[in-house]
Protein backbone atom coordinates (compact mmCIF):
# COMPACT_ATOMS: atom_id res chain seq x y z
CA UNK A 1 0.00 0.00 0.00
CA UNK A 2 2.70 2.10 0.73
CA UNK A 3 4.47 2.85 -2.98
CA UNK A 4 0.23 3.53 -4.25
CA UNK A 5 -0.48 7.33 -4.83
CA UNK A 6 -1.30 9.30 -2.23
CA UNK A 7 -4.72 9.95 -2.92
CA UNK A 8 -6.35 12.61 -0.10
CA UNK A 9 -3.93 14.58 2.08
CA UNK A 10 -4.34 15.95 5.40
CA UNK A 11 -1.52 18.74 5.79
CA UNK A 12 -1.12 20.14 8.62
CA UNK A 13 -4.40 20.87 9.21
CA UNK A 14 -6.43 23.01 12.11
CA UNK A 15 -9.74 24.22 12.18
CA UNK A 16 -11.50 26.72 14.40
CA UNK A 17 -15.11 27.75 14.80
CA UNK A 18 -16.03 31.20 16.13
CA UNK A 19 -18.86 30.33 19.01
CA UNK A 20 -22.18 32.34 19.27
CA UNK A 21 -21.06 33.32 22.75
CA UNK A 22 -17.76 35.62 20.67
CA UNK A 23 -15.11 33.10 21.24
CA UNK A 24 -13.57 30.38 18.99
CA UNK A 25 -13.69 26.49 19.56
CA UNK A 26 -10.52 24.74 18.73
CA UNK A 27 -11.94 21.39 16.60
CA UNK A 28 -8.74 19.70 14.21
CA UNK A 29 -5.31 20.36 15.57
CA UNK A 30 -2.32 20.25 13.16
CA UNK A 31 -3.25 17.12 11.98
CA UNK A 32 -1.35 15.12 9.22
CA UNK A 33 -1.88 12.15 7.52
CA UNK A 34 -2.50 10.47 3.42
CA UNK A 35 -5.19 8.06 2.77
CA UNK A 36 -3.76 5.81 -0.08
CA UNK A 37 -5.19 4.58 -3.93
CA UNK A 38 -7.90 2.00 -3.10
CA UNK A 39 -7.66 2.32 0.88
CA UNK A 40 -10.21 2.00 3.10
CA UNK A 41 -9.01 4.47 6.17
CA UNK A 42 -11.60 4.22 9.44
CA UNK A 43 -11.60 7.04 11.47
CA UNK A 44 -12.72 6.74 14.87
CA UNK A 45 -12.30 9.02 18.21
CA UNK A 46 -14.53 9.74 20.85
CA UNK A 47 -18.17 11.41 20.01
CA UNK A 48 -18.25 15.27 19.35
CA UNK A 49 -13.82 15.49 18.64
CA UNK A 50 -13.89 16.72 15.35
CA UNK A 51 -14.17 13.46 13.01
CA UNK A 52 -17.16 14.77 11.08
CA UNK A 53 -15.11 17.81 10.49
CA UNK A 54 -12.81 16.14 8.76
CA UNK A 55 -14.91 14.29 6.38
CA UNK A 56 -17.02 17.77 5.71
CA UNK A 57 -13.59 18.80 4.51
CA UNK A 58 -12.85 16.47 2.49
CA UNK A 59 -16.64 15.60 1.01
CA UNK A 60 -15.84 19.95 -0.06
CA UNK A 61 -18.75 21.37 2.95
CA UNK A 62 -16.15 23.33 4.43
CA UNK A 63 -12.50 24.66 4.21
CA UNK A 64 -9.72 24.13 6.88
CA UNK A 65 -8.84 27.53 8.98
CA UNK A 66 -5.27 26.44 8.25
CA UNK A 67 -2.87 24.04 6.93
CA UNK A 68 -4.47 22.36 3.66
CA UNK A 69 -6.53 19.27 2.40
CA UNK A 70 -5.32 17.99 -1.17
CA UNK A 71 -7.66 15.29 -3.39
CA UNK A 72 -4.78 13.73 -5.93
CA UNK A 73 -2.59 16.89 -4.67
CA UNK A 74 -4.97 19.50 -6.14
CA UNK A 75 -6.99 21.96 -3.06
CA UNK A 76 -9.90 20.83 -2.86
CA UNK A 77 -12.78 24.14 -4.21
CA UNK A 78 -16.44 22.09 -3.38
CA UNK A 79 -18.55 19.14 -3.58
CA UNK A 80 -18.46 16.96 -6.26
CA UNK A 81 -19.60 13.65 -8.24
CA UNK A 82 -15.93 12.41 -7.71
CA UNK A 83 -16.48 12.03 -3.88
CA UNK A 84 -19.65 9.99 -2.94
CA UNK A 85 -20.81 10.63 0.52
CA UNK A 86 -23.51 8.82 2.58
CA UNK A 87 -24.58 10.20 6.00
CA UNK A 88 -25.98 8.78 9.03
CA UNK A 89 -29.44 10.06 8.00
CA UNK A 90 -29.69 8.71 4.17
CA UNK A 91 -30.56 12.39 3.09
CA UNK A 92 -32.55 9.48 0.59
CA UNK A 93 -35.04 12.17 -1.44
CA UNK A 94 -38.36 11.36 -0.39
CA UNK A 95 -39.87 12.64 -3.49
CA UNK A 96 -39.11 10.02 -5.91
CA UNK A 97 -39.18 6.26 -6.10
CA UNK A 98 -36.68 3.95 -5.01
CA UNK A 99 -35.37 3.74 -9.12
CA UNK A 100 -35.19 7.56 -9.42
CA UNK A 101 -32.97 8.05 -6.33
CA UNK A 102 -30.61 5.66 -7.94
CA UNK A 103 -31.00 7.67 -11.05
CA UNK A 104 -31.17 11.09 -9.58
CA UNK A 105 -27.44 11.80 -10.18
CA UNK A 106 -27.52 10.24 -13.50
CA UNK A 107 -29.91 13.11 -14.86
CA UNK A 108 -27.60 16.17 -13.77
CA UNK A 109 -25.18 17.47 -15.97
CA UNK A 110 -22.15 16.78 -14.54
CA UNK A 111 -22.66 13.10 -15.04
CA UNK A 112 -25.24 12.55 -17.78
CA UNK A 113 -26.06 9.28 -19.08
CA UNK A 114 -28.24 8.22 -22.08
CA UNK A 115 -31.51 6.73 -21.06
CA UNK A 116 -29.98 3.23 -22.01
CA UNK A 117 -27.02 3.66 -20.04
CA UNK A 118 -29.37 4.94 -16.82
CA UNK A 119 -31.79 2.23 -17.12
CA UNK A 120 -28.80 -0.20 -17.13
CA UNK A 121 -27.14 1.46 -13.90
CA UNK A 122 -30.26 1.31 -11.86
CA UNK A 123 -30.70 -2.09 -12.56
CA UNK A 124 -27.48 -3.04 -11.60
CA UNK A 125 -27.85 -1.69 -8.63
CA UNK A 126 -30.75 -2.41 -7.81
CA UNK A 127 -29.99 -5.76 -8.18
CA UNK A 128 -26.59 -5.31 -5.99
CA UNK A 129 -28.12 -3.57 -2.96
CA UNK A 130 -31.34 -6.16 -3.21
CA UNK A 131 -33.95 -3.45 -4.25
CA UNK A 132 -35.34 -4.64 -7.69
CA UNK A 133 -39.17 -5.86 -6.24
CA UNK A 134 -38.55 -1.70 -4.53
CA UNK A 135 -38.23 0.00 -7.86
CA UNK A 136 -41.54 2.00 -7.69
CA UNK A 137 -41.94 2.15 -3.97
CA UNK A 138 -41.63 5.34 -2.24
CA UNK A 139 -38.66 5.63 0.33
CA UNK A 140 -40.92 5.83 2.93
CA UNK A 141 -42.06 2.35 2.58
CA UNK A 142 -38.33 1.12 3.47
CA UNK A 143 -36.80 -0.55 6.26
CA UNK A 144 -33.57 1.74 7.72
CA UNK A 145 -31.21 -0.76 6.43
CA UNK A 146 -33.05 -0.26 2.91
CA UNK A 147 -32.64 3.25 2.85
CA UNK A 148 -28.92 2.96 3.58
CA UNK A 149 -28.54 0.67 1.00
CA UNK A 150 -30.51 3.00 -1.58
CA UNK A 151 -28.24 6.07 -0.63
CA UNK A 152 -25.09 3.78 -1.34
CA UNK A 153 -26.41 2.79 -4.94
CA UNK A 154 -27.17 6.21 -5.43
CA UNK A 155 -23.91 7.36 -4.69
CA UNK A 156 -22.40 4.60 -6.77
CA UNK A 157 -24.36 5.34 -9.70
CA UNK A 158 -22.25 8.41 -10.11
CA UNK A 159 -19.25 6.47 -10.46
CA UNK A 160 -17.66 8.03 -7.73
CA UNK A 161 -13.58 7.58 -6.99
CA UNK A 162 -14.08 7.91 -3.20
CA UNK A 163 -16.47 7.21 -0.81
CA UNK A 164 -16.69 9.71 2.08
CA UNK A 165 -18.81 7.90 4.74
CA UNK A 166 -20.57 9.33 8.16
CA UNK A 167 -21.07 6.54 10.79
CA UNK A 168 -23.65 4.98 7.76
CA UNK A 169 -24.34 2.16 9.86
CA UNK A 170 -25.17 4.28 13.20
CA UNK A 171 -28.62 4.09 13.05
CA UNK A 172 -29.25 0.70 12.34
CA UNK A 173 -29.77 -2.49 14.29
CA UNK A 174 -26.86 -4.58 14.85
CA UNK A 175 -27.49 -7.89 12.40
CA UNK A 176 -28.85 -5.32 9.53
CA UNK A 177 -25.43 -3.05 10.62
CA UNK A 178 -23.16 -6.52 10.10
CA UNK A 179 -25.26 -7.53 7.37
CA UNK A 180 -24.44 -3.72 5.62
CA UNK A 181 -21.20 -4.09 6.92
CA UNK A 182 -20.68 -7.47 4.53
CA UNK A 183 -22.85 -5.92 1.62
CA UNK A 184 -20.47 -3.06 1.58
CA UNK A 185 -16.78 -5.17 1.20
CA UNK A 186 -18.24 -6.60 -1.52
CA UNK A 187 -19.25 -4.13 -3.62
CA UNK A 188 -16.04 -2.68 -2.77
CA UNK A 189 -14.67 -5.66 -3.99
CA UNK A 190 -16.39 -5.66 -7.32
CA UNK A 191 -15.61 -1.78 -7.60
CA UNK A 192 -12.97 -0.42 -5.61
CA UNK A 193 -12.89 3.27 -4.40
CA UNK A 194 -10.42 4.86 -1.53
CA UNK A 195 -12.98 5.11 1.31
CA UNK A 196 -12.65 6.89 4.60
CA UNK A 197 -15.30 5.98 7.01
CA UNK A 198 -16.05 7.99 10.40
CA UNK A 199 -17.24 5.67 12.72
CA UNK A 200 -17.84 5.08 16.64
CA UNK A 201 -17.50 1.29 16.14
CA UNK A 202 -14.16 0.03 17.12
CA UNK A 203 -15.38 -3.47 15.69
CA UNK A 204 -16.74 -1.86 12.27
CA UNK A 205 -13.02 0.02 11.96
CA UNK A 206 -11.44 -3.56 12.64
CA UNK A 207 -13.02 -5.42 10.45
CA UNK A 208 -13.49 -3.21 7.56
CA UNK A 209 -10.47 -1.06 7.13
CA UNK A 210 -6.74 -1.83 6.22
CA UNK A 211 -6.14 1.22 8.21
CA UNK A 212 -7.46 3.02 11.62
CA UNK A 213 -6.72 6.37 12.81
CA UNK A 214 -7.42 7.24 16.19
CA UNK A 215 -8.26 10.22 16.96
CA UNK A 216 -8.17 11.94 20.33
CA UNK A 217 -10.47 14.20 22.22
CA UNK A 218 -11.51 17.70 21.18
CA UNK A 219 -9.72 19.35 19.96
CA UNK A 220 -8.42 16.64 17.93
CA UNK A 221 -4.92 15.09 17.41
CA UNK A 222 -3.97 11.72 16.09
CA UNK A 223 -3.28 9.19 18.88
CA UNK A 224 -2.14 6.59 16.55
CA UNK A 225 -2.64 5.16 13.07
CA UNK A 226 -3.06 1.47 13.13
CA UNK A 227 -2.17 -0.93 10.03
CA UNK A 228 -4.89 -3.77 9.87
CA UNK A 229 -3.11 -6.47 8.50
CA UNK A 230 -6.07 -9.34 7.71
CA UNK A 231 -6.55 -9.66 3.73
CA UNK A 232 -9.77 -9.28 1.68
CA UNK A 233 -12.05 -11.01 1.37
CA UNK A 234 -12.90 -11.15 4.84
CA UNK A 235 -15.75 -12.90 5.92
CA UNK A 236 -17.75 -12.89 9.52
CA UNK A 237 -15.62 -15.18 10.99
CA UNK A 238 -12.81 -13.01 11.18
CA UNK A 239 -14.63 -11.91 14.49
CA UNK A 240 -13.75 -14.91 15.92
CA UNK A 241 -10.28 -14.89 15.09
CA UNK A 242 -7.48 -14.36 18.09
CA UNK A 243 -5.76 -11.89 16.06
CA UNK A 244 -8.96 -9.71 15.97
CA UNK A 245 -10.07 -10.07 18.91
CA UNK A 246 -6.23 -8.76 20.07
CA UNK A 247 -6.59 -5.96 17.44
CA UNK A 248 -9.71 -4.68 18.50
CA UNK A 249 -8.79 -5.00 22.16
CA UNK A 250 -6.41 -2.81 21.35
CA UNK A 251 -7.84 0.17 19.79
CA UNK A 252 -11.24 -0.25 22.10
CA UNK A 253 -8.04 0.98 25.11
CA UNK A 254 -6.95 3.53 22.97
CA UNK A 255 -10.89 5.25 21.77
CA UNK A 256 -11.34 4.56 25.84
CA UNK A 257 -8.38 6.53 26.80
CA UNK A 258 -10.04 9.39 24.72
CA UNK A 259 -12.81 9.61 26.17
CA UNK A 260 -11.99 9.80 29.84
CA UNK A 261 -9.79 12.40 28.80
CA UNK A 262 -13.10 14.28 27.06
CA UNK A 263 -15.28 13.45 30.18
CA UNK A 264 -12.51 14.82 32.40
CA UNK A 265 -12.34 18.22 30.21
CA UNK A 266 -15.98 18.55 30.52
CA UNK A 267 -15.82 17.97 34.24
CA UNK A 268 -12.96 21.15 34.30
CA UNK B 1 -71.83 1.73 2.14
CA UNK B 2 -70.55 2.18 4.85
CA UNK B 3 -68.34 5.08 4.64
CA UNK B 4 -71.40 7.13 2.91
CA UNK B 5 -72.61 6.28 5.54
CA UNK B 6 -70.81 7.75 8.21
CA UNK B 7 -70.01 10.73 6.06
CA UNK B 8 -73.48 11.96 5.99
CA UNK B 9 -74.63 10.71 9.46
CA UNK B 10 -73.21 13.85 10.80
CA UNK B 11 -75.23 15.81 8.41
CA UNK B 12 -77.82 14.40 9.09
CA UNK B 13 -77.30 14.87 12.77
CA UNK B 14 -76.95 18.92 12.36
CA UNK B 15 -80.34 18.47 10.02
CA UNK B 16 -82.26 16.83 13.50
CA UNK B 17 -81.10 19.41 15.73
CA UNK B 18 -81.67 22.42 13.19
CA UNK B 19 -85.42 20.84 13.47
CA UNK B 20 -85.26 20.03 17.26
CA UNK B 21 -84.13 23.65 18.15
CA UNK B 22 -86.78 24.76 15.65
CA UNK B 23 -89.48 22.88 17.70
CA UNK B 24 -88.92 22.92 21.15
CA UNK B 25 -90.60 25.79 21.84
CA UNK B 26 -87.81 27.62 23.44
CA UNK B 27 -86.94 29.65 20.80
CA UNK B 28 -89.39 32.10 18.98
CA UNK B 29 -90.29 30.36 15.76
CA UNK B 30 -90.28 33.61 13.47
CA UNK B 31 -86.33 33.75 14.37
CA UNK B 32 -85.39 30.47 13.04
CA UNK B 33 -86.59 29.16 9.14
CA UNK B 34 -87.53 25.19 9.47
CA UNK B 35 -84.72 23.51 6.89
CA UNK B 36 -87.19 22.93 3.69
CA UNK B 37 -88.17 26.58 4.32
CA UNK B 38 -84.90 27.38 3.39
CA UNK B 39 -84.49 24.73 1.05
CA UNK B 40 -87.65 26.30 -0.72
CA UNK B 41 -86.03 29.94 -0.97
CA UNK B 42 -83.19 28.55 -2.26
CA UNK B 43 -84.70 27.20 -5.00
CA UNK B 44 -86.32 29.97 -5.80
CA UNK B 45 -83.52 32.44 -5.70
CA UNK B 46 -81.20 29.79 -7.63
CA UNK B 47 -83.98 31.05 -10.59
CA UNK B 48 -83.16 34.72 -9.94
CA UNK B 49 -79.92 36.13 -8.20
CA UNK B 50 -78.11 33.31 -6.51
CA UNK B 51 -76.26 32.14 -9.79
CA UNK B 52 -75.03 35.80 -10.14
CA UNK B 53 -73.83 36.13 -6.32
CA UNK B 54 -72.24 32.44 -6.67
CA UNK B 55 -70.36 33.52 -9.41
CA UNK B 56 -69.47 37.16 -8.11
CA UNK B 57 -68.16 35.61 -4.24
CA UNK B 58 -66.22 32.80 -6.34
CA UNK B 59 -64.85 35.25 -8.74
CA UNK B 60 -63.74 37.27 -5.81
CA UNK B 61 -61.91 34.32 -3.70
CA UNK B 62 -60.83 33.46 -6.59
CA UNK B 63 -58.79 36.16 -7.92
CA UNK B 64 -57.78 37.49 -4.27
CA UNK B 65 -56.71 34.14 -3.34
CA UNK B 66 -54.51 34.04 -6.92
CA UNK B 67 -52.71 37.09 -6.43
CA UNK B 68 -52.28 36.23 -2.67
CA UNK B 69 -50.95 33.05 -3.19
CA UNK B 70 -48.69 34.33 -6.38
CA UNK B 71 -47.29 36.87 -4.09
CA UNK B 72 -47.04 34.32 -1.03
CA UNK B 73 -45.07 31.94 -2.34
CA UNK B 74 -42.13 33.66 -3.51
CA UNK B 75 -41.84 35.54 -0.15
CA UNK B 76 -42.44 32.57 1.82
CA UNK B 77 -40.23 31.11 0.06
CA UNK B 78 -37.31 33.58 0.36
CA UNK B 79 -38.13 34.44 4.50
CA UNK B 80 -38.18 30.67 5.12
CA UNK B 81 -34.79 29.82 3.07
CA UNK B 82 -32.49 32.98 4.51
CA UNK B 83 -32.76 33.05 7.75
CA UNK B 84 -30.87 36.51 8.27
CA UNK B 85 -34.30 38.17 6.36
CA UNK B 86 -36.90 36.53 8.25
CA UNK B 87 -35.61 37.56 11.53
CA UNK B 88 -35.95 41.23 10.54
CA UNK B 89 -39.09 40.72 8.54
CA UNK B 90 -41.00 38.49 10.84
CA UNK B 91 -42.23 40.81 12.94
CA UNK B 92 -43.52 42.88 10.30
CA UNK B 93 -45.53 40.26 9.09
CA UNK B 94 -47.05 39.64 12.02
CA UNK B 95 -47.84 43.13 12.88
CA UNK B 96 -50.16 43.04 9.66
CA UNK B 97 -51.55 39.61 10.21
CA UNK B 98 -52.97 40.23 13.38
CA UNK B 99 -54.51 43.51 11.64
CA UNK B 100 -58.18 42.11 10.97
CA UNK B 101 -59.09 42.73 7.59
CA UNK B 102 -62.57 44.11 8.04
CA UNK B 103 -60.78 47.26 10.16
CA UNK B 104 -58.86 48.11 6.90
CA UNK B 105 -62.25 48.43 5.29
CA UNK B 106 -62.06 52.38 5.15
CA UNK B 107 -58.68 53.23 4.06
CA UNK B 108 -59.35 50.51 0.72
CA UNK B 109 -62.18 52.55 0.23
CA UNK B 110 -60.41 55.41 0.38
CA UNK B 111 -57.56 54.05 -1.29
CA UNK B 112 -59.40 52.00 -4.43
CA UNK B 113 -63.10 52.69 -3.99
CA UNK B 114 -65.35 50.86 -4.48
CA UNK B 115 -65.35 49.02 -7.37
CA UNK B 116 -64.57 45.11 -7.57
CA UNK B 117 -60.68 45.98 -7.32
CA UNK B 118 -61.51 47.18 -3.60
CA UNK B 119 -63.03 43.81 -2.80
CA UNK B 120 -60.46 41.76 -4.50
CA UNK B 121 -57.24 43.97 -2.52
CA UNK B 122 -59.32 42.83 1.08
CA UNK B 123 -59.36 38.91 0.11
CA UNK B 124 -55.50 39.54 -1.27
CA UNK B 125 -54.64 40.49 1.67
CA UNK B 126 -56.38 38.13 3.72
CA UNK B 127 -54.81 35.03 1.90
CA UNK B 128 -51.31 36.89 1.60
CA UNK B 129 -50.51 36.89 5.46
CA UNK B 130 -52.66 33.01 5.23
CA UNK B 131 -50.32 31.81 2.86
CA UNK B 132 -47.12 33.21 3.79
CA UNK B 133 -47.03 32.34 7.15
CA UNK B 134 -47.66 28.42 6.11
CA UNK B 135 -45.03 28.92 3.18
CA UNK B 136 -42.45 29.80 5.24
CA UNK B 137 -42.68 27.63 7.96
CA UNK B 138 -42.71 24.84 5.64
CA UNK B 139 -39.73 26.07 3.51
CA UNK B 140 -37.87 26.74 7.22
CA UNK B 141 -38.63 23.56 8.44
CA UNK B 142 -36.96 21.60 4.76
CA UNK B 143 -33.77 19.36 6.07
CA UNK B 144 -30.70 20.97 4.90
CA UNK B 145 -29.45 17.47 3.71
CA UNK B 146 -31.16 16.69 0.45
CA UNK B 147 -29.18 19.57 -0.54
CA UNK B 148 -25.68 18.28 0.72
CA UNK B 149 -26.67 15.54 -1.04
CA UNK B 150 -27.47 16.81 -4.31
CA UNK B 151 -24.46 18.62 -3.90
CA UNK B 152 -21.98 15.83 -3.36
CA UNK B 153 -23.81 14.08 -6.59
CA UNK B 154 -22.46 16.84 -8.81
CA UNK B 155 -25.69 18.76 -8.68
CA UNK B 156 -25.80 22.69 -9.80
CA UNK B 157 -27.23 25.71 -7.88
CA UNK B 158 -29.57 25.84 -10.55
CA UNK B 159 -30.21 22.15 -10.60
CA UNK B 160 -30.58 21.98 -6.68
CA UNK B 161 -33.24 24.93 -7.02
CA UNK B 162 -35.02 22.94 -9.74
CA UNK B 163 -34.83 19.35 -8.84
CA UNK B 164 -34.50 19.39 -4.49
CA UNK B 165 -35.96 22.53 -3.85
CA UNK B 166 -39.24 22.92 -6.01
CA UNK B 167 -40.23 18.91 -5.30
CA UNK B 168 -39.47 19.69 -1.52
CA UNK B 169 -41.64 23.35 -1.67
CA UNK B 170 -44.54 22.28 -3.57
CA UNK B 171 -46.57 20.81 -0.50
CA UNK B 172 -46.04 23.19 1.53
CA UNK B 173 -47.52 25.89 -1.62
CA UNK B 174 -50.47 23.44 -1.92
CA UNK B 175 -51.26 23.88 1.84
CA UNK B 176 -50.57 27.39 1.73
CA UNK B 177 -53.70 27.78 -1.03
CA UNK B 178 -55.79 25.64 1.01
CA UNK B 179 -55.16 28.10 4.02
CA UNK B 180 -55.65 31.14 1.77
CA UNK B 181 -58.66 29.73 0.44
CA UNK B 182 -60.62 29.12 3.65
CA UNK B 183 -59.68 32.72 4.96
CA UNK B 184 -60.74 34.22 2.01
CA UNK B 185 -64.21 32.43 2.39
CA UNK B 186 -64.23 33.38 5.71
CA UNK B 187 -63.32 37.11 4.54
CA UNK B 188 -65.82 36.99 1.61
CA UNK B 189 -68.81 39.02 3.30
CA UNK B 190 -66.20 41.70 4.99
CA UNK B 191 -65.02 42.56 1.53
CA UNK B 192 -68.16 42.53 0.27
CA UNK B 193 -69.61 44.96 2.58
CA UNK B 194 -67.61 47.85 0.42
CA UNK B 195 -70.78 49.06 -1.60
CA UNK B 196 -71.80 45.21 -3.66
CA UNK B 197 -74.74 44.56 -5.23
CA UNK B 198 -73.89 41.58 -6.06
CA UNK B 199 -72.19 38.51 -4.28
CA UNK B 200 -73.03 36.22 -1.44
CA UNK B 201 -71.89 38.50 1.42
CA UNK B 202 -74.33 41.16 0.00
CA UNK B 203 -76.97 38.72 -0.68
CA UNK B 204 -76.57 38.18 3.55
CA UNK B 205 -76.51 41.87 4.19
CA UNK B 206 -79.57 43.04 2.16
CA UNK B 207 -81.71 40.11 3.78
CA UNK B 208 -79.87 41.16 7.36
CA UNK B 209 -81.89 44.72 6.26
CA UNK B 210 -85.21 43.19 5.65
CA UNK B 211 -84.86 40.80 8.14
CA UNK B 212 -84.85 37.94 5.79
CA UNK B 213 -83.81 35.36 7.65
CA UNK B 214 -84.28 32.47 5.17
CA UNK B 215 -82.29 34.10 2.91
CA UNK B 216 -79.44 34.57 5.16
CA UNK B 217 -79.34 30.23 5.87
CA UNK B 218 -79.21 30.24 2.08
CA UNK B 219 -76.15 32.65 1.76
CA UNK B 220 -74.64 31.25 4.71
CA UNK B 221 -74.68 27.63 3.71
CA UNK B 222 -74.27 28.07 -0.18
CA UNK B 223 -70.52 29.80 1.12
CA UNK B 224 -70.04 26.76 3.42
CA UNK B 225 -70.59 24.23 0.72
CA UNK B 226 -68.04 26.21 -1.83
CA UNK B 227 -65.76 26.38 0.63
CA UNK B 228 -65.96 22.54 0.92
CA UNK B 229 -66.04 21.72 -2.83
CA UNK B 230 -63.00 23.85 -3.37
CA UNK B 231 -61.34 22.15 -0.41
CA UNK B 232 -62.10 19.03 -1.07
CA UNK B 233 -60.88 19.48 -4.75
CA UNK B 234 -57.49 21.01 -3.50
CA UNK B 235 -57.28 18.15 -1.60
CA UNK B 236 -57.45 15.19 -4.59
CA UNK B 237 -54.83 17.50 -6.26
CA UNK B 238 -52.56 17.48 -3.55
CA UNK B 239 -52.47 13.77 -3.31
CA UNK B 240 -51.87 13.19 -6.75
CA UNK B 241 -48.82 15.80 -6.66
CA UNK B 242 -47.57 15.02 -3.00
CA UNK B 243 -48.04 10.96 -2.80
CA UNK B 244 -44.93 10.81 -1.54
CA UNK B 245 -45.80 12.53 1.98
CA UNK B 246 -46.68 10.14 4.57
CA UNK B 247 -49.69 11.70 5.06
CA UNK B 248 -52.03 14.69 3.26
CA UNK B 249 -52.23 17.54 5.19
Amino acid sequence: MSIAAARITFDKVSVRFDTPAGGYMHVVDDVSYQIHDREFVSVIGPSGCGKTTMMNIVAGFMKPSSGTVMLDGKPISGPGSDRGVIFQEYGVFPWLSVKDNIAFGLNLRANRASPKEREEICQRYMRLMGLEDFADAWPRMLSGGMRQRLALARAYAVKPQFLLMDEPFGALDAQTRTAMQDLLLEVLSAEGKTVMLITHSVEEAVYLSNRIIVMTARPTRIREIIDVPFPYPRTADLHERKEFGELRAHVRHLVMQEYAQQSKQKQS
Amino acid sequence: MRRAALIIAPWLAMLASWYGIRYSGFINPALVPTPHEVAARSVELMGSRLPMDIFMSTRRVFLGVLCGIALAVPVGFILGWYKTIRTFIDPLINFFRALPPIALIPLVIVYFGVDELAKIVILFYASFFAGVIVMYEGISQISPIYVRVARTLGASDGEIFRKVIIPLAVPHMLTALRVALGVAWATLVASELIAAQQGLGALIQNAGSFFQLDIIYVGIICIGFIALFMDLGLRAIARRFVSWQERIA
